[in-house]
């Protein structure tokens, strides 16, 4: 094993190691694919900043996206349930946007054909504030809020 | 190497709950610890849940997910015995891919 790592290091360069893990099957090809992550959607500040990033138009309020078994009021800010569901046909994407955290996005979820446009996982909230789901179907951006409190923030501390 | 996910699947009617609970730090990068130093952000960036090789949703997350992530979503079809592979990637670079079989 030492010896084939001297080999590898020899025989020159990151590329000739990177050819020969993803030929080793170690790395997939389109793991680079897998790591695409929408870095300017992350650092926006603003619903407006976040949707020039995911390039879409001014979102659309919605009555057709719901929040499930999202509470009103938060006692920790560290973990907030958050439940999405959207009964927009051709849904195909969901994000969760918090806005008066540093950073406003906080999770976006790509779905498939075939996946139920609903999801559910849980965020930290800084301060009470307006949470959007943003939803993006058939092309269009469809928005929805809710008003949560937080009693004890999640962020610093 | 991170502790392995809990993950539970099962058929509920024609649909298939996923539900995924990880085992992650998610540092905002806003923290600073006891002498004023900000403790660098680390957390997971992106997921992808597989069912037999393909794949039923794709994340990108930021660090405001609470720690140790939570996610629950249901997908069509799938069986009893089917695969549901499911993995994540930090910021760090670091992976991890757990898998169990719908229940």
């Amino acid at each position: 094993m030492q010896n084939m790592r001297r080999k590898v290091l020899k025989s020159g360069g990151a590329i000739t190691v990177y050819a020969l893990l993803v030929a080793a099957g170690w790395l997939k090809p389109g793991d680079a694919a897998a790591q695409a992550w929408n870095k300017n959607a992350f650092e926006a500040k603003s619903l407006d900043e976040a949707m020039k990033a995911f390039g879409g138009s001014p979102p659309a309020q919605s009555k057709d996206i719901a929040f499930v078994s999202t509470p009103d009021i938060a006692e920790n800010g560290a973990v907030v349930p958050i439940g999405i569901a959207s009964s927009i046909p051709k849904t195909e994407s969901i994000a969760i946007l918090v806005e008066k955290n540093p950073n406003m996005l906080a999770a976006s979820f790509e779905i498939p054909p075939g996946t139920e446009p609903a999801i559910g996982t849980r965020v930290k909230m800084g301060q009470s504030s307006n949470v959007y789901a943003l939803v993006k179907a058939d092309g269009k951006y469809y928005v929805a809020s809710k008003e949560i409190k937080v009693t004890l923030g999640g962020c610093g501390g | 190497m991170p502790d392995p996910m809990k993950i539970r699947a099962n058929v509920v009617g024609d649909s298939t709950e996923v539900r995924v609970l990880m085992s992650h730090e998610m540092e905002t990068g806003q923290r600073r610890d006891a002498q004023g130093k900000v403790i660098p952000a680390w957390f997971i960036q992106n997921v992808v849940v597989a069912h037999n090789g393909k794949p039923v949703l794709n994340a990108q997350w930021g660090p405001a997910i609470a720690k140790n992530p939570f996610l629950s979503f249901k997908f069509k079809g799938g069986a009893k015995g089917d695969k549901i592979e499911i993995t994540w990637v930090d910021n760090r670079g670091e992976k991890r891919t757990d898998e169990t079989v719908i229940a």
